[in-house]
């Protein structure tokens, strides 16, 4: 490691504790969380555009721009104050939007949690999504075809989910252990193969629902799902959410396996010359990332879906990573990060609803706001009154073979 | 000059027959048992292959003349039996070591004959479909790896190919609906294609952005922008925005009448022979050229080549930035080369797939190009296999490439080392 050039070691995030004074004197956190709200505001600028462009009404008043420039101008911008209100209303407009949007940041916390406990032990999981489509598989299936108690049922279900995500994310763990095969090959590998997996279960006979030809499982039994929250999407799921993530919390920063990860994640072969098992903490990491996403799997199939299809996951392994991303690898930050994307997905719904703007505008804008995340010094060059922070920039610099 | 700037694939020690370091030995019974249980899954196969023939279609289409036909099971134990031998002199190093990667070959083809003469015994096997299908489906994976390659030789990591297909084929559908034109829609692919390279090109060279995130972004932010533009013009103005000329087939006099390969080979569209190119080109510049050994250079160790005035930054611009031309051609296979008309997400995964093809491939562009063409082979075989119906389920068929990459990464079937410095930012001090 002698020639790695200089940009490889203390990139991991400053651990959640006592803030640490920056330049600027403001706390780290607090200049995180500007250039994070800098990022989202940059991002809808970003999204602004793209519904000026896609506009009839601006399209329409663009063609005699000369003659009426103002109108234009005007069409654009009910345009945009008119999806933006749509999609800030359908997030948090009432009861039952607010539901829908934690609805849908549950399995993204839980999936970021997953993404986020793999950063700080130095590993790249993509493979949240292979991780969780297996434990939905298993928590699936555990859910429609046994009979258990009411209470009890849900606890197995779940527990199974737990396991099915993390033998998926443990194989990753020992091959990098054992082989050195990169993480992230391997887990890209493994969505694939995971998806392909439940697709070929949707079509046997113990998977599929009796009568139907669709890629649909039957329902799971009333006593292994989530208890709902009134008559709402909402599902006690999302109480699991936060207990993980106060779990993930606890682990990282209070507990003696938590240091070791931390420590092969900020220095691996510090660590090994302490006297840590390298390999020991990747598999500890990546079982209990897999458990994380299958968690998140568990709370689709148990609490939102009820069948198992092959649209389980959607994209919500992937989105994940994005809200690890812009979670800073952090469990409150994580937990935040879900929730904003969770009120963009929700949102954007009733957005494309109200306004015909495609919901496939949060997409962007949520790649754009990590985006900009991720590269704290272009956003600093867009706003430069912006303070500095230290150890500033990516959350991890690894090449393949790191 | 240590190991670490010569490339792996290029050096190919015969080992002296009589010594052999434990690793060696090691990894010899490890790949000679992974090959010795390939070997005895084709002989079981060729043990439950039923009697009858196992007739071969040699001519797309043609279901009358042209058949091959080959008595099932007799052809399955020879070529089980093949296999076996092949594998077990491989273990029990009956021939050089240099030879081992012929022994892998053949069992290879022994291999894939058994499958072939169990499944298609009693039935007709389609065999020209197959290899035309398998040039179908690795064409655009070739065109990607090779774009990786590019990338990665200077030490940029790209996971972010499946956005520039994306991009790349959105273009070309819209360009080609608009103008009419199949050369301005390749051209605008391979526009946009390095559009999304500049991106991953100043956040990765300028911003220090980890690649890995950056890539993964990348790609998410392509499909939300093409999905956006689909969902508001393209399916609105389907008719004016959405039609696109599916590129002809241009038949090359003399090597297109060769019998069986002629066809599939060199009765394609423009941008298949584009891909063949693209392979020759790479290869001889990456390995020949002065820029070629810049750009192996700096993946390798930019430092060094910082100090023999290399000017590192620029010669990664220009690598990732022709990488966006092949991945950009890549993406335009999926519309104009192929489907047609486009929709959302419809490159499905393919941008992973090449960059399991460059990663099998051991970053070698004519290494990229044969896992590509045997990831495009399982993908069509896993369709063929459906219409003549056997036992096998398609979707475990379609595992196949991802598995082999995991084998492959994890070591089990020769070393798989990454240029030094790929996925390092520079940062001069």
């Amino acid at each position: 490691m002698s020639n790695d050039t200089a940009t490889e070691p203390e990139q991991t995030p400053v651990p959640a504790g006592p803030a640490k004074e920056s330049g600027s004197g403001l706390p780290n956190w607090a200049v995180q969380g500007l250039v994070s709200l800098s990022a989202i505001v940059l991002a809808l600028v970003v999204g602004a555009i793209l519904i000026i462009i896609g506009d009839d009404d601006v399209t329409a008043a663009a063609g005699y721009f000369g003659a009426a420039p103002m109108d234009t101008i005007s069409a654009a911008l009910t345009a945009v104050g008119e999806a933006y209100k749509a999609l800030f209303l359908g997030a948090v407009g009432g009861v039952d939007q607010i539901a829908e949007s934690l609805t849908q940041a549950t399995p993204l916390i839980c999936g970021g949690l997953a993404v986020s406990l793999a950063f700080r032990a130095g590993l790249f999981n993509i493979g949240a999504q292979g991780q969780l489509i297996i434990g939905a598989i298993f928590a699936s299936y555990v859910g429609f075809t046994w009979d258990l108690p009411p209470g009890l049922h849900l606890l197995v279900a779940v527990i199974a989910g737990l396991i099915g995500g993390a033998l998926w994310g443990g194989v990753v763990g020992v091959l990098k252990a054992r082989t050195g095969a990169h993480e992230v090959i391997v887990t890209i590998m493994l969505n694939y193969v995971a998806i392909y997996l439940l697709v070929w279960l949707l079509t046997t006979t113990t998977f599929k629902r009796p009568g139907r030809d669709d890629p649909i499982s039957p329902i799971v039994k009333p006593n292994a799902q989530f208890p709902q929250f009134g008559d709402t999407r909402l599902h006690a799921g999302f109480l699991l959410a936060l207990l993980a993530a106060v779990f993930v919390w606890w682990l990282l920063n209070r507990s003696t396996v938590g240091f070791e990860l931390r420590a092969v994640g900020a220095n691996a072969d510090a660590s090994r010359t302490a006297g840590m098992s390298v390999g020991r903490a990747y598999v500890i990491a990546m079982v209990i990332a897999g458990a994380l996403a299958g968690l998140a799997g568990s709370q689709q199939v148990l609490g939102t879906d009820l069948p198992l299809t092959d649209g389980v996951a959607a994209t919500i392994g992937f989105d994940a990573i994005t809200v690890a991303l812009l979670g800073r690898g952090t469990p409150l930050g994580t937990v935040l990060a879900g929730l904003l994307f969770g009120a963009l997905n929700a949102g954007g719904l009733q957005m494309q609803l109200q306004t015909q703007t495609p919901l496939t505008l949060t997409t962007v804008l949520q790649a754009v706001i990590v985006l900009f995340v991720a590269a704290p010094a272009l956003v600093r060059s867009i706003f430069p009154f912006l303070p500095k922070e230290r150890g500033a920039g990516a959350v991890l610099a690894k090449g393949w073979n790191g | 000059m240590s190991e670490t700037t010569t490339t792996p694939d290029t050096v190919r020690v015969p080992a002296p027959a009589a010594i052999e370091a434990p690793a060696d030995r090691t990894r010899r019974l490890r790949v000679g048992s992974l090959m010795l249980v390939f070997a005895l899954i084709g002989l079981l196969l060729a043990i439950f292959t039923n009697g009858g023939k196992a007739t071969f279609q040699l001519v797309s289409g043609d279901l009358q003349n042209n058949l091959f036909g080959v008595p099932a099971q007799a052809t399955a134990l020879i070529l089980g039996i093949l296999g076996v031998i092949a594998a077990g002199a491989y273990v029990l190093r009956r021939v050089p070591q240099s030879y081992s990667g012929y022994l892998a070959t053949l069992l290879g083809i022994c291999f894939i004959g058994s499958f072939l003469c169990w499944a298609a015994a009693g039935k007709t096997f389609p065999l020209a479909n197959q290899f035309q299908g398998t040039l179908n489906f690795a064409t655009p994976l070739i065109l990607g790896a090779l774009a990786g390659v590019l990338c990665e030789r200077a030490g940029v990591i790209n996971i972010a190919i499946e956005g520039q297909f994306l991009v790349g084929a959105f273009t070309a559908a819209v360009v080609s609906s608009t103008t009419g034109s199949s050369a301005a829609a390749l051209i605008a692919a391979a526009l946009t294609g390095v559009l999304m390279a500049a991106l991953l090109a100043v956040f990765s060279i300028k911003y220090l952005v980890n690649q890995v995130v950056l890539g993964v972004v990348l790609v998410v932010f392509a499909s939300g922008i093409t999905g956006y533009l689909f969902d508001q013009f393209l399916q609105e103005d389907a008719a004016n925005m959405n039609t696109p000329d599916v590129l002809s087939a241009v038949k090359i006099p003399l090597l297109g009448d060769i019998p069986f390969f002629g066809p599939i080979l060199f009765n394609q569209t423009i941008l298949v022979y584009l891909t063949y190119i693209a392979v020759a080109v790479v290869t001889f510049v990456l390995f020949e050229t002065r820029w070629g050994l810049r750009v192996r250079s700096v993946g390798e160790h930019p430092k060094a080549a910082d100090t023999v005035g290399i000017r590192v930054k620029r010669v990664r611009y220009s690598a990732v930035l022709w990488a966006g031309v092949l991945a950009g051609l890549g993406g335009a296979f999926f519309t104009v080369g192929y489907a047609g008309s486009f929709s959302k997400d419809m490159t499905a995964g393919n941008g992973f797939i090449a960059l399991a093809a460059l990663i099998m491939g051991r970053w070698n562009p004519i290494g990229a190009m044969v896992a590509a063409l045997f990831f495009g082979f399982a993908t069509q075989l896993q369709s063929q296999l459906q219409i003549i119906q056997t036992p096998i389920p398609g979707e475990l068929l379609l595992m196949a490439p991802y598995l082999a990459t995991i084998i492959a990464v994890a070591g089990l079937v020769g070393r798989v080392r990454a240029p030094k410095a790929d996925g390092e930012p520079y940062v001069t001090e």
